[in-house]
Protein backbone atom coordinates (compact mmCIF):
# COMPACT_ATOMS: atom_id res chain seq x y z
CA UNK A 1 0.00 0.00 0.00
CA UNK A 2 2.40 2.54 1.09
CA UNK A 3 4.68 1.34 -2.28
CA UNK A 4 1.38 2.52 -4.09
CA UNK A 5 0.78 5.91 -2.72
CA UNK A 6 4.88 6.58 -2.95
CA UNK A 7 4.78 5.27 -6.90
CA UNK A 8 1.88 7.37 -7.22
CA UNK A 9 3.90 10.46 -5.84
CA UNK A 10 6.57 10.25 -7.84
CA UNK A 11 4.54 10.26 -11.23
CA UNK A 12 2.42 13.04 -9.40
CA UNK A 13 3.41 16.53 -11.43
CA UNK A 14 3.27 18.54 -8.15
CA UNK A 15 5.49 16.24 -6.40
CA UNK A 16 7.82 16.86 -9.61
CA UNK A 17 7.56 20.17 -9.04
CA UNK A 18 8.03 19.97 -5.68
CA UNK A 19 11.35 18.45 -6.18
CA UNK A 20 12.23 21.12 -8.10
CA UNK A 21 11.32 24.00 -6.17
CA UNK A 22 13.25 21.85 -3.24
CA UNK A 23 16.32 22.00 -5.82
CA UNK A 24 16.29 25.31 -6.21
CA UNK A 25 16.04 26.08 -2.35
CA UNK A 26 18.92 23.77 -1.38
CA UNK A 27 21.33 24.74 -4.20
CA UNK A 28 22.60 27.85 -2.95
CA UNK A 29 23.78 26.34 0.62
CA UNK A 30 24.87 22.92 -1.80
CA UNK A 31 26.86 25.58 -3.63
CA UNK A 32 28.45 27.11 -0.72
CA UNK A 33 28.94 23.71 0.83
CA UNK A 34 30.82 22.09 -2.22
CA UNK A 35 32.66 24.66 -2.63
CA UNK A 36 34.08 25.47 0.77
CA UNK A 37 33.83 22.11 2.57
CA UNK A 38 34.03 18.88 -0.29
CA UNK A 39 36.64 20.73 -2.43
CA UNK A 40 39.41 21.15 0.30
CA UNK A 41 38.07 17.67 1.53
CA UNK A 42 39.07 16.19 -1.99
CA UNK A 43 42.25 18.39 -1.66
CA UNK A 44 43.16 17.38 1.48
CA UNK A 45 42.88 13.71 0.28
CA UNK A 46 45.31 14.70 -1.75
CA UNK A 47 47.42 16.05 0.01
CA UNK A 48 47.21 13.35 2.60
CA UNK A 49 48.82 10.55 0.43
CA UNK A 50 51.50 13.01 -0.73
CA UNK A 51 54.62 13.77 0.87
CA UNK A 52 54.01 17.53 0.80
CA UNK A 53 56.39 19.71 2.75
CA UNK A 54 56.26 23.35 2.22
CA UNK A 55 60.24 24.06 2.98
CA UNK A 56 61.22 21.83 0.31
CA UNK A 57 58.78 23.39 -2.81
CA UNK A 58 58.29 21.15 -5.86
CA UNK A 59 59.14 17.79 -4.67
CA UNK A 60 55.53 16.86 -4.21
CA UNK A 61 56.13 12.65 -4.57
CA UNK A 62 52.65 9.94 -4.44
CA UNK A 63 53.46 8.22 -0.87
CA UNK A 64 50.05 6.33 -0.57
CA UNK A 65 49.05 5.36 3.03
CA UNK A 66 52.69 6.41 4.53
CA UNK A 67 51.57 9.71 6.37
CA UNK A 68 48.47 7.65 7.61
CA UNK A 69 51.06 4.44 8.78
CA UNK A 70 53.18 7.07 10.34
CA UNK A 71 51.07 8.64 12.31
CA UNK A 72 49.29 5.29 13.70
CA UNK A 73 52.70 4.43 14.57
CA UNK A 74 53.24 6.66 16.32
CA UNK A 75 52.89 7.13 19.94
CA UNK A 76 53.49 11.02 20.24
CA UNK A 77 49.55 10.67 18.14
CA UNK A 78 48.77 7.89 20.34
CA UNK A 79 49.17 10.45 23.27
CA UNK A 80 47.74 13.32 22.09
CA UNK A 81 44.61 10.53 20.95
CA UNK A 82 44.33 9.58 24.39
CA UNK A 83 44.43 13.43 26.05
CA UNK A 84 41.63 14.41 23.76
CA UNK A 85 39.80 11.58 25.38
CA UNK A 86 40.29 12.11 28.37
CA UNK A 87 39.39 16.18 28.24
CA UNK A 88 36.41 14.75 26.16
CA UNK A 89 35.41 12.02 28.73
CA UNK A 90 36.13 14.52 32.17
CA UNK A 91 34.57 17.64 30.51
CA UNK A 92 31.60 16.25 29.30
CA UNK A 93 30.55 14.31 32.06
CA UNK A 94 31.32 17.02 34.48
CA UNK A 95 29.43 19.20 32.32
CA UNK A 96 26.36 17.07 32.55
CA UNK A 97 26.65 15.99 36.16
CA UNK A 98 26.54 19.83 37.24
CA UNK A 99 24.32 20.81 34.44
CA UNK A 100 21.85 18.77 35.84
CA UNK A 101 22.11 19.48 39.14
CA UNK A 102 22.31 23.55 37.97
CA UNK A 103 18.50 23.11 35.94
CA UNK A 104 17.14 21.05 39.24
CA UNK A 105 18.07 23.91 41.56
CA UNK A 106 16.79 26.41 38.90
CA UNK A 107 13.47 24.62 39.03
CA UNK A 108 12.73 24.63 42.45
CA UNK A 109 10.40 27.58 43.80
CA UNK A 110 12.99 29.71 45.45
CA UNK A 111 13.49 33.32 46.00
CA UNK A 112 15.88 34.99 43.33
CA UNK A 113 15.89 31.97 41.03
CA UNK A 114 14.92 34.42 38.54
CA UNK A 115 18.43 35.82 38.85
CA UNK A 116 19.84 32.28 38.54
CA UNK A 117 17.85 31.96 35.73
CA UNK A 118 19.37 35.05 33.89
CA UNK A 119 23.25 35.27 34.92
CA UNK A 120 23.59 31.42 33.96
CA UNK A 121 23.68 32.57 30.34
CA UNK A 122 27.01 34.57 31.54
CA UNK A 123 29.69 32.23 31.12
CA UNK A 124 28.23 30.59 27.77
CA UNK A 125 28.22 33.93 26.58
CA UNK A 126 32.03 34.37 27.25
CA UNK A 127 33.61 34.41 24.02
CA UNK A 128 35.91 30.83 24.13
CA UNK A 129 39.02 33.40 23.77
CA UNK A 130 38.01 35.41 26.73
CA UNK A 131 37.59 32.68 28.69
CA UNK A 132 40.40 30.86 28.53
CA UNK A 133 42.36 34.28 28.75
CA UNK A 134 40.25 34.74 31.88
CA UNK A 135 41.60 31.40 33.41
CA UNK A 136 45.18 31.82 32.68
CA UNK A 137 45.38 34.71 34.84
CA UNK A 138 43.57 33.54 37.39
CA UNK A 139 45.88 30.53 37.12
CA UNK A 140 49.11 31.97 37.07
CA UNK A 141 51.25 30.64 39.13
CA UNK A 142 52.63 34.37 40.50
CA UNK A 143 49.95 37.21 40.85
CA UNK A 144 46.87 34.69 39.92
CA UNK A 145 43.48 34.97 42.16
CA UNK A 146 43.43 31.28 42.40
CA UNK A 147 47.22 31.14 44.02
CA UNK A 148 46.38 34.37 46.31
CA UNK A 149 42.78 33.23 47.92
CA UNK A 150 43.84 29.19 48.54
CA UNK A 151 47.25 30.59 49.69
CA UNK A 152 45.66 34.04 51.75
CA UNK A 153 43.00 31.22 52.88
CA UNK A 154 45.28 29.00 54.16
CA UNK A 155 44.59 25.93 52.02
CA UNK A 156 47.66 25.55 50.50
CA UNK A 157 51.50 26.25 51.56
CA UNK A 158 52.49 28.09 48.81
CA UNK A 159 52.07 29.57 45.22
CA UNK A 160 51.25 26.61 42.95
CA UNK A 161 52.41 26.46 38.95
CA UNK A 162 48.42 25.29 37.94
CA UNK A 163 49.20 25.56 34.16
CA UNK A 164 53.20 25.04 34.20
CA UNK A 165 52.85 21.61 36.07
CA UNK A 166 52.17 19.07 33.94
CA UNK A 167 50.00 17.39 36.27
CA UNK A 168 47.36 19.95 36.98
CA UNK A 169 47.68 21.60 33.54
CA UNK A 170 44.73 19.53 32.21
CA UNK A 171 42.78 19.48 35.05
CA UNK A 172 42.82 23.44 34.99
CA UNK A 173 42.12 23.66 30.99
CA UNK A 174 38.97 21.14 32.09
CA UNK A 175 37.86 23.54 34.76
CA UNK A 176 37.67 26.38 32.89
CA UNK A 177 35.75 24.49 29.87
CA UNK A 178 33.33 23.28 32.30
CA UNK A 179 32.71 26.81 33.77
CA UNK A 180 32.00 27.70 30.50
CA UNK A 181 29.72 25.14 29.09
CA UNK A 182 27.97 23.92 32.44
CA UNK A 183 25.45 26.36 32.26
CA UNK A 184 24.68 25.88 28.21
CA UNK A 185 24.25 22.05 29.60
CA UNK A 186 21.64 23.36 32.20
CA UNK A 187 19.72 25.76 29.99
CA UNK A 188 18.89 22.97 27.76
CA UNK A 189 17.99 20.79 30.74
CA UNK A 190 16.07 23.45 32.71
CA UNK A 191 14.02 23.49 29.10
CA UNK A 192 13.14 20.48 29.01
CA UNK A 193 12.09 19.94 32.58
CA UNK A 194 10.19 22.69 32.43
CA UNK A 195 8.10 20.91 29.57
CA UNK A 196 7.55 17.62 31.88
CA UNK A 197 4.38 18.33 33.32
CA UNK A 198 3.63 18.43 37.19
CA UNK A 199 0.99 15.93 37.18
CA UNK A 200 3.36 13.22 36.59
CA UNK A 201 5.96 14.16 39.17
CA UNK A 202 2.99 14.83 42.01
CA UNK A 203 1.50 11.68 40.96
CA UNK A 204 4.51 9.79 41.62
CA UNK A 205 4.81 12.01 44.94
CA UNK A 206 1.43 10.79 45.69
CA UNK A 207 2.05 7.23 45.05
CA UNK A 208 4.98 7.50 47.86
CA UNK A 209 7.55 7.90 45.52
CA UNK A 210 10.64 10.23 47.30
CA UNK A 211 12.86 12.94 45.70
CA UNK A 212 15.41 10.32 44.52
CA UNK A 213 12.85 7.73 43.46
CA UNK A 214 10.53 10.63 41.54
CA UNK A 215 13.86 11.99 39.72
CA UNK A 216 15.43 8.50 38.46
CA UNK A 217 11.95 6.84 37.35
CA UNK A 218 9.98 10.00 36.64
CA UNK A 219 12.40 12.77 35.79
CA UNK A 220 15.40 11.13 34.20
CA UNK A 221 13.68 8.71 31.72
CA UNK A 222 11.67 12.24 30.46
CA UNK A 223 15.15 13.88 30.13
CA UNK A 224 16.89 11.00 28.16
CA UNK A 225 16.42 11.78 25.05
CA UNK A 226 17.54 15.97 25.93
CA UNK A 227 20.81 14.36 27.62
CA UNK A 228 21.59 11.98 24.75
CA UNK A 229 21.74 15.18 22.47
CA UNK A 230 23.89 17.23 24.97
CA UNK A 231 26.07 14.38 25.15
CA UNK A 232 26.74 14.04 21.27
CA UNK A 233 26.93 17.50 20.90
CA UNK A 234 29.58 17.78 23.44
CA UNK A 235 31.54 14.95 22.98
CA UNK A 236 32.39 16.21 19.30
CA UNK A 237 32.94 19.35 20.37
CA UNK A 238 35.51 18.36 22.99
CA UNK A 239 37.30 16.01 20.72
CA UNK A 240 38.00 18.38 18.44
CA UNK A 241 39.03 20.77 21.43
CA UNK A 242 42.03 23.80 20.68
CA UNK A 243 41.36 26.97 21.00
CA UNK A 244 40.42 26.84 25.22
CA UNK A 245 43.58 25.26 25.35
CA UNK A 246 46.21 26.86 22.76
CA UNK A 247 45.10 29.85 24.74
CA UNK A 248 45.71 28.65 28.29
CA UNK A 249 48.86 26.42 27.99
CA UNK A 250 49.53 26.15 24.13
CA UNK A 251 49.72 22.67 24.78
CA UNK A 252 52.02 22.22 27.37
CA UNK A 253 53.91 22.34 29.77
CA UNK A 254 55.92 19.44 28.06
CA UNK A 255 53.04 18.56 25.75
CA UNK A 256 50.80 17.13 28.59
CA UNK A 257 47.48 19.42 27.00
CA UNK A 258 48.64 18.70 23.68
CA UNK A 259 45.21 17.60 22.11
CA UNK A 260 44.79 16.11 18.76
CA UNK A 261 43.91 18.62 16.97
CA UNK A 262 46.68 21.12 18.44
CA UNK A 263 48.90 18.15 17.59
CA UNK A 264 48.02 18.30 13.88
CA UNK A 265 48.04 21.92 14.05
CA UNK A 266 51.56 21.61 15.03
CA UNK A 267 52.61 18.96 12.70
CA UNK A 268 51.19 21.42 9.55
CA UNK A 269 52.47 24.52 11.00
CA UNK A 270 55.80 24.02 13.24
CA UNK A 271 57.63 21.57 10.77
CA UNK A 272 55.56 22.64 7.71
CA UNK A 273 54.18 19.13 6.67
CA UNK A 274 50.92 19.68 4.89
CA UNK A 275 51.31 15.84 4.07
CA UNK A 276 50.93 14.43 7.42
CA UNK A 277 48.73 17.83 8.72
CA UNK A 278 46.23 16.46 6.36
CA UNK A 279 46.53 12.74 7.43
CA UNK A 280 45.82 13.64 10.63
CA UNK A 281 42.98 16.20 9.67
CA UNK A 282 41.77 13.23 8.28
CA UNK A 283 42.01 10.83 10.98
CA UNK A 284 40.35 13.15 13.24
CA UNK A 285 37.55 13.97 10.76
CA UNK A 286 37.11 10.05 10.33
CA UNK A 287 37.30 9.75 14.54
CA UNK A 288 34.52 12.67 14.82
CA UNK A 289 32.32 10.65 11.74
CA UNK A 290 32.65 7.46 13.46
CA UNK A 291 31.34 8.95 17.07
CA UNK A 292 28.56 10.98 15.38
CA UNK A 293 27.34 7.47 13.08
CA UNK A 294 27.32 5.75 16.91
CA UNK A 295 25.29 8.27 18.57
CA UNK A 296 22.84 8.55 15.55
CA UNK A 297 21.94 4.53 16.07
CA UNK A 298 21.59 5.34 19.76
CA UNK A 299 19.34 8.12 19.31
CA UNK A 300 17.33 6.52 16.77
CA UNK A 301 16.83 3.72 19.41
CA UNK A 302 15.87 5.70 21.94
CA UNK A 303 13.76 8.00 19.63
CA UNK A 304 11.55 4.24 19.21
CA UNK A 305 11.41 3.35 22.19
CA UNK B 1 2.83 29.28 49.94
CA UNK B 2 5.88 26.73 49.74
CA UNK B 3 7.68 29.05 51.11
CA UNK B 4 5.50 29.65 54.33
CA UNK B 5 4.53 25.67 54.33
CA UNK B 6 8.13 25.01 54.16
CA UNK B 7 9.19 27.27 57.00
CA UNK B 8 6.79 25.39 59.54
CA UNK B 9 8.49 21.85 59.45
CA UNK B 10 11.69 21.19 60.54
CA UNK B 11 12.53 18.96 57.64
CA UNK B 12 11.61 21.85 55.11
CA UNK B 13 13.65 24.36 56.99
CA UNK B 14 16.18 22.09 56.49
CA UNK B 15 15.78 21.36 52.70
CA UNK B 16 15.47 25.09 51.83
CA UNK B 17 18.79 25.64 53.62
CA UNK B 18 20.16 23.47 51.49
CA UNK B 19 18.99 25.07 48.24
CA UNK B 20 19.31 27.90 49.12
CA UNK B 21 23.28 27.37 50.37
CA UNK B 22 23.35 25.33 46.97
CA UNK B 23 22.30 28.45 45.34
CA UNK B 24 24.90 30.62 46.79
CA UNK B 25 27.68 28.38 45.28
CA UNK B 26 26.12 28.58 42.40
CA UNK B 27 25.92 32.24 41.86
CA UNK B 28 29.59 32.46 43.24
CA UNK B 29 30.90 30.11 40.87
CA UNK B 30 29.14 31.84 38.35
CA UNK B 31 29.83 35.40 39.21
CA UNK B 32 33.71 35.02 40.63
CA UNK B 33 35.60 34.38 37.52
CA UNK B 34 34.53 36.96 35.89
CA UNK B 35 34.35 39.38 38.46
CA UNK B 36 37.79 39.25 38.94
CA UNK B 37 38.45 39.96 35.08
CA UNK B 38 36.81 43.29 35.29
CA UNK B 39 38.54 43.79 38.69
CA UNK B 40 41.74 43.05 36.87
CA UNK B 41 40.38 45.37 34.27
CA UNK B 42 40.56 48.35 36.23
CA UNK B 43 43.15 47.90 38.64
CA UNK B 44 46.42 49.83 39.25
CA UNK B 45 49.33 47.77 37.35
CA UNK B 46 50.79 47.69 40.77
CA UNK B 47 47.99 46.53 42.88
CA UNK B 48 48.02 43.35 40.70
CA UNK B 49 51.00 42.19 41.32
CA UNK B 50 50.95 42.84 44.97
CA UNK B 51 51.17 40.39 47.92
CA UNK B 52 48.87 39.55 49.98
CA UNK B 53 46.58 40.52 46.77
CA UNK B 54 43.80 42.49 47.27
CA UNK B 55 40.48 41.38 45.87
CA UNK B 56 39.15 44.81 46.25
CA UNK B 57 41.20 47.55 44.17
CA UNK B 58 42.26 50.06 46.49
CA UNK B 59 41.74 52.61 43.35
CA UNK B 60 39.74 52.41 40.30
CA UNK B 61 41.40 53.47 36.36
CA UNK B 62 39.94 53.18 33.35
CA UNK B 63 42.73 54.35 31.51
CA UNK B 64 43.13 50.94 29.73
CA UNK B 65 39.53 51.20 28.32
CA UNK B 66 40.42 54.67 26.96
CA UNK B 67 43.29 53.55 25.03
CA UNK B 68 41.93 50.53 23.89
CA UNK B 69 39.00 52.17 22.66
CA UNK B 70 38.87 56.27 21.79
CA UNK B 71 42.14 57.55 23.84
CA UNK B 72 44.43 59.78 21.33
CA UNK B 73 47.90 58.49 20.34
CA UNK B 74 47.02 54.52 20.74
CA UNK B 75 50.60 52.37 20.54
CA UNK B 76 50.79 49.80 18.73
CA UNK B 77 48.62 46.69 21.04
CA UNK B 78 46.02 49.60 21.50
CA UNK B 79 46.20 50.17 17.57
CA UNK B 80 45.90 46.67 16.13
CA UNK B 81 43.22 45.84 19.45
CA UNK B 82 41.19 48.65 17.49
CA UNK B 83 41.50 47.17 14.27
CA UNK B 84 40.96 43.86 15.00
CA UNK B 85 36.99 45.06 17.01
CA UNK B 86 36.02 46.16 13.53
CA UNK B 87 37.19 43.20 11.58
CA UNK B 88 35.22 41.08 14.10
CA UNK B 89 32.43 43.23 13.77
CA UNK B 90 32.58 43.31 9.73
CA UNK B 91 33.11 39.48 9.08
CA UNK B 92 30.53 38.38 11.64
CA UNK B 93 28.11 40.76 10.56
CA UNK B 94 28.46 39.71 6.91
CA UNK B 95 28.46 36.21 7.56
CA UNK B 96 25.45 36.61 9.70
CA UNK B 97 24.11 38.11 6.51
CA UNK B 98 24.82 35.30 3.64
CA UNK B 99 24.68 32.74 5.90
CA UNK B 100 20.57 33.40 6.26
CA UNK B 101 20.17 34.33 2.74
CA UNK B 102 21.92 31.44 1.74
CA UNK B 103 20.06 28.79 4.75
CA UNK B 104 17.13 30.06 5.41
CA UNK B 105 15.43 28.84 1.69
CA UNK B 106 17.38 25.14 2.47
CA UNK B 107 15.57 24.64 5.95
CA UNK B 108 12.27 25.79 4.71
CA UNK B 109 13.10 22.85 1.84
CA UNK B 110 14.22 20.93 4.56
CA UNK B 111 11.50 21.45 6.76
CA UNK B 112 8.30 21.31 3.77
CA UNK B 113 8.84 19.92 0.56
CA UNK B 114 9.39 16.05 0.08
CA UNK B 115 12.31 14.79 -2.06
CA UNK B 116 14.47 12.24 -3.09
CA UNK B 117 17.03 12.14 -0.58
CA UNK B 118 16.12 14.90 1.52
CA UNK B 119 17.49 12.75 4.61
CA UNK B 120 20.40 11.78 3.32
CA UNK B 121 20.82 15.16 2.81
CA UNK B 122 20.05 16.82 5.84
CA UNK B 123 22.82 14.26 6.90
CA UNK B 124 25.29 16.03 4.80
CA UNK B 125 24.95 19.28 6.10
CA UNK B 126 25.29 18.18 9.66
CA UNK B 127 28.03 16.55 8.81
CA UNK B 128 29.67 19.68 7.60
CA UNK B 129 28.85 21.31 11.13
CA UNK B 130 30.74 18.60 12.38
CA UNK B 131 34.01 18.51 10.68
CA UNK B 132 37.30 19.63 12.43
CA UNK B 133 38.25 22.26 11.12
CA UNK B 134 42.03 20.92 11.16
CA UNK B 135 40.64 18.66 8.32
CA UNK B 136 40.07 21.74 6.44
CA UNK B 137 42.40 23.91 6.95
CA UNK B 138 45.83 23.01 4.88
CA UNK B 139 43.92 22.98 1.86
CA UNK B 140 41.56 25.78 2.57
CA UNK B 141 45.08 27.80 3.28
CA UNK B 142 46.64 27.00 -0.10
CA UNK B 143 43.37 27.77 -2.00
CA UNK B 144 43.32 31.12 -0.19
CA UNK B 145 46.60 31.74 -0.82
CA UNK B 146 46.36 31.41 -4.78
CA UNK B 147 43.51 33.57 -4.94
CA UNK B 148 46.07 36.30 -3.07
CA UNK B 149 43.24 36.26 -0.57
CA UNK B 150 45.76 35.34 2.59
CA UNK B 151 45.15 38.08 5.70
CA UNK B 152 41.95 39.97 4.20
CA UNK B 153 38.67 39.86 5.86
CA UNK B 154 37.39 38.21 2.54
CA UNK B 155 39.17 35.06 3.26
CA UNK B 156 37.54 34.52 6.60
CA UNK B 157 33.94 35.35 5.66
CA UNK B 158 33.77 32.56 3.29
CA UNK B 159 35.55 30.05 5.19
CA UNK B 160 33.27 30.98 8.29
CA UNK B 161 29.91 30.60 5.87
CA UNK B 162 30.49 27.35 5.41
CA UNK B 163 30.39 26.08 9.33
CA UNK B 164 27.42 28.76 9.91
CA UNK B 165 25.51 28.46 7.29
CA UNK B 166 24.91 24.37 8.32
CA UNK B 167 24.01 26.23 11.82
CA UNK B 168 21.05 28.06 10.38
CA UNK B 169 20.01 25.16 8.66
CA UNK B 170 19.98 23.27 11.26
CA UNK B 171 18.06 25.33 13.67
CA UNK B 172 16.04 27.04 10.98
CA UNK B 173 14.17 23.83 9.91
CA UNK B 174 13.80 22.91 13.83
CA UNK B 175 11.59 26.10 13.91
CA UNK B 176 9.94 26.15 10.72
CA UNK B 177 8.55 22.26 11.57
CA UNK B 178 6.88 23.66 14.53
CA UNK B 179 4.75 26.28 12.32
CA UNK B 180 1.55 25.27 11.19
CA UNK B 181 1.92 24.10 7.30
CA UNK B 182 -1.49 24.69 7.32
CA UNK B 183 -0.27 28.54 6.88
CA UNK B 184 1.82 28.35 4.15
CA UNK B 185 -0.98 25.64 2.53
CA UNK B 186 -3.08 28.52 2.66
CA UNK B 187 -0.77 30.95 1.16
CA UNK B 188 -0.65 28.80 -1.49
CA UNK B 189 -4.48 28.13 -2.30
CA UNK B 190 -4.07 31.43 -2.44
CA UNK B 191 -1.78 31.32 -5.76
CA UNK B 192 1.13 31.94 -3.62
CA UNK B 193 4.42 29.91 -5.21
CA UNK B 194 6.73 28.46 -2.61
CA UNK B 195 8.99 31.28 -2.78
CA UNK B 196 6.16 33.85 -2.36
CA UNK B 197 4.48 31.65 0.98
CA UNK B 198 8.24 31.70 2.25
CA UNK B 199 8.57 35.35 2.01
CA UNK B 200 5.25 36.52 2.69
CA UNK B 201 3.52 34.21 4.99
CA UNK B 202 6.79 31.98 6.90
CA UNK B 203 9.34 34.36 7.22
CA UNK B 204 6.73 37.14 8.60
CA UNK B 205 5.76 34.24 11.36
CA UNK B 206 9.70 33.35 11.73
CA UNK B 207 10.78 36.48 12.99
CA UNK B 208 11.80 35.46 16.60
CA UNK B 209 13.59 32.21 14.67
CA UNK B 210 15.45 34.41 12.22
CA UNK B 211 16.71 36.82 15.52
CA UNK B 212 17.72 33.70 17.66
CA UNK B 213 19.32 32.01 14.74
CA UNK B 214 21.26 35.13 13.56
CA UNK B 215 22.52 35.94 16.76
CA UNK B 216 24.02 32.55 17.08
CA UNK B 217 25.79 32.94 14.06
CA UNK B 218 27.10 35.96 14.91
CA UNK B 219 27.75 34.83 18.12
CA UNK B 220 29.12 31.99 16.79
CA UNK B 221 32.09 34.05 13.86
CA UNK B 222 32.55 36.45 16.53
CA UNK B 223 34.05 33.41 18.70
CA UNK B 224 36.51 31.69 15.91
CA UNK B 225 39.71 31.73 16.73
CA UNK B 226 41.17 28.61 14.66
CA UNK B 227 41.18 29.47 11.30
CA UNK B 228 41.83 33.53 11.90
CA UNK B 229 45.04 32.08 13.79
CA UNK B 230 46.10 30.63 10.63
CA UNK B 231 44.65 32.69 8.14
CA UNK B 232 45.30 36.25 9.14
CA UNK B 233 48.77 37.96 9.68
CA UNK B 234 48.44 41.73 10.07
CA UNK B 235 46.29 44.16 10.98
CA UNK B 236 44.17 44.22 7.68
CA UNK B 237 42.15 41.37 8.77
CA UNK B 238 43.16 39.89 12.35
CA UNK B 239 39.79 39.34 14.43
CA UNK B 240 39.79 40.33 18.43
CA UNK B 241 40.26 35.97 19.30
CA UNK B 242 43.71 36.59 17.22
CA UNK B 243 44.64 40.17 18.54
CA UNK B 244 43.83 38.99 22.16
CA UNK B 245 46.36 36.02 21.64
CA UNK B 246 49.05 38.32 20.04
CA UNK B 247 48.88 39.86 23.63
CA UNK B 248 49.50 36.96 25.82
CA UNK B 249 53.01 36.98 23.50
CA UNK B 250 54.00 40.32 23.94
CA UNK B 251 56.81 40.32 27.17
CA UNK B 252 55.71 42.77 29.46
CA UNK B 253 52.50 43.16 28.84
CA UNK B 254 50.15 44.54 31.25
CA UNK B 255 47.59 42.03 32.54
CA UNK B 256 44.86 44.73 33.41
CA UNK B 257 45.44 45.55 30.13
CA UNK B 258 44.30 41.90 28.56
CA UNK B 259 41.63 41.64 31.01
CA UNK B 260 40.18 45.36 29.22
CA UNK B 261 40.42 43.94 26.12
CA UNK B 262 38.72 40.41 26.89
CA UNK B 263 36.11 42.63 28.51
CA UNK B 264 35.18 44.30 25.67
CA UNK B 265 35.55 41.65 23.21
CA UNK B 266 33.30 39.85 25.66
CA UNK B 267 31.25 42.98 25.90
CA UNK B 268 28.55 42.14 22.41
CA UNK B 269 28.27 38.25 23.18
CA UNK B 270 26.93 39.12 26.65
CA UNK B 271 25.02 42.04 25.73
CA UNK B 272 22.97 39.26 23.28
CA UNK B 273 22.85 37.06 25.60
CA UNK B 274 20.96 38.95 27.59
CA UNK B 275 18.55 41.38 25.79
CA UNK B 276 18.01 38.48 24.08
CA UNK B 277 18.25 35.20 26.10
CA UNK B 278 14.80 34.30 25.46
CA UNK B 279 14.72 33.95 21.92
CA UNK B 280 18.21 32.70 21.83
CA UNK B 281 17.19 29.69 24.89
CA UNK B 282 14.37 29.20 22.23
CA UNK B 283 16.54 29.02 19.47
CA UNK B 284 19.21 26.29 21.60
CA UNK B 285 16.29 23.95 22.17
CA UNK B 286 14.88 24.17 18.70
CA UNK B 287 17.87 23.16 17.34
CA UNK B 288 19.32 21.00 20.19
CA UNK B 289 16.51 18.74 20.78
CA UNK B 290 14.05 19.08 17.77
CA UNK B 291 16.98 18.29 15.12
Amino acid sequence: MDQVIAARRRLNPRTWSEAWTAGAFVAPAALVILLIVAYPLVRALWLSIHDVVLTRPGQEPLVGLQNYTTELTNPDFWAAVWRSLSFTVLSTALELLLGVGLALLMDQPLRLRWLLRSLVILPWALPTIVNALMWRWIDNAEYGALNALLYQSGLIDGYQQWLSNPDTAMGMVILADVWKMTPLVAILVLAALQGISREQIEAARVDGAGIVATFRYVVLPLLTPTLLIILVLRTMEAFKVFDIIWIMTNGGPANATQSIAIYAYQTAYRSYDFGRGSALGYLIALAIMILAAIYLRLLGRVGRS
Amino acid sequence: MTASSARRRPRGLLRSAVLYGLMLIAFAAILAPFAWLLISSVSRPADLLAKPLSFIPPTVTFDRYAALTFGANPDSSAEGFRAAMLNSLTIATAVTGIALVVGVPAAYAFARLRFAGRGRLVLIFMATYMLPPIALVIPLYQIMSGLDLLDTRAALIIIYSSFVTPFVIWIMRGYIEGISPELDDAARVDGCSRLGALIRVVLPVSVPGLVSTGLLAFLLAWDEFFYALVMTQTNAAKTLPVALNDFIGRHGVDFGLLAAGGVIAAIPPVLIAFVFQRYLVAGLTAGGVKG
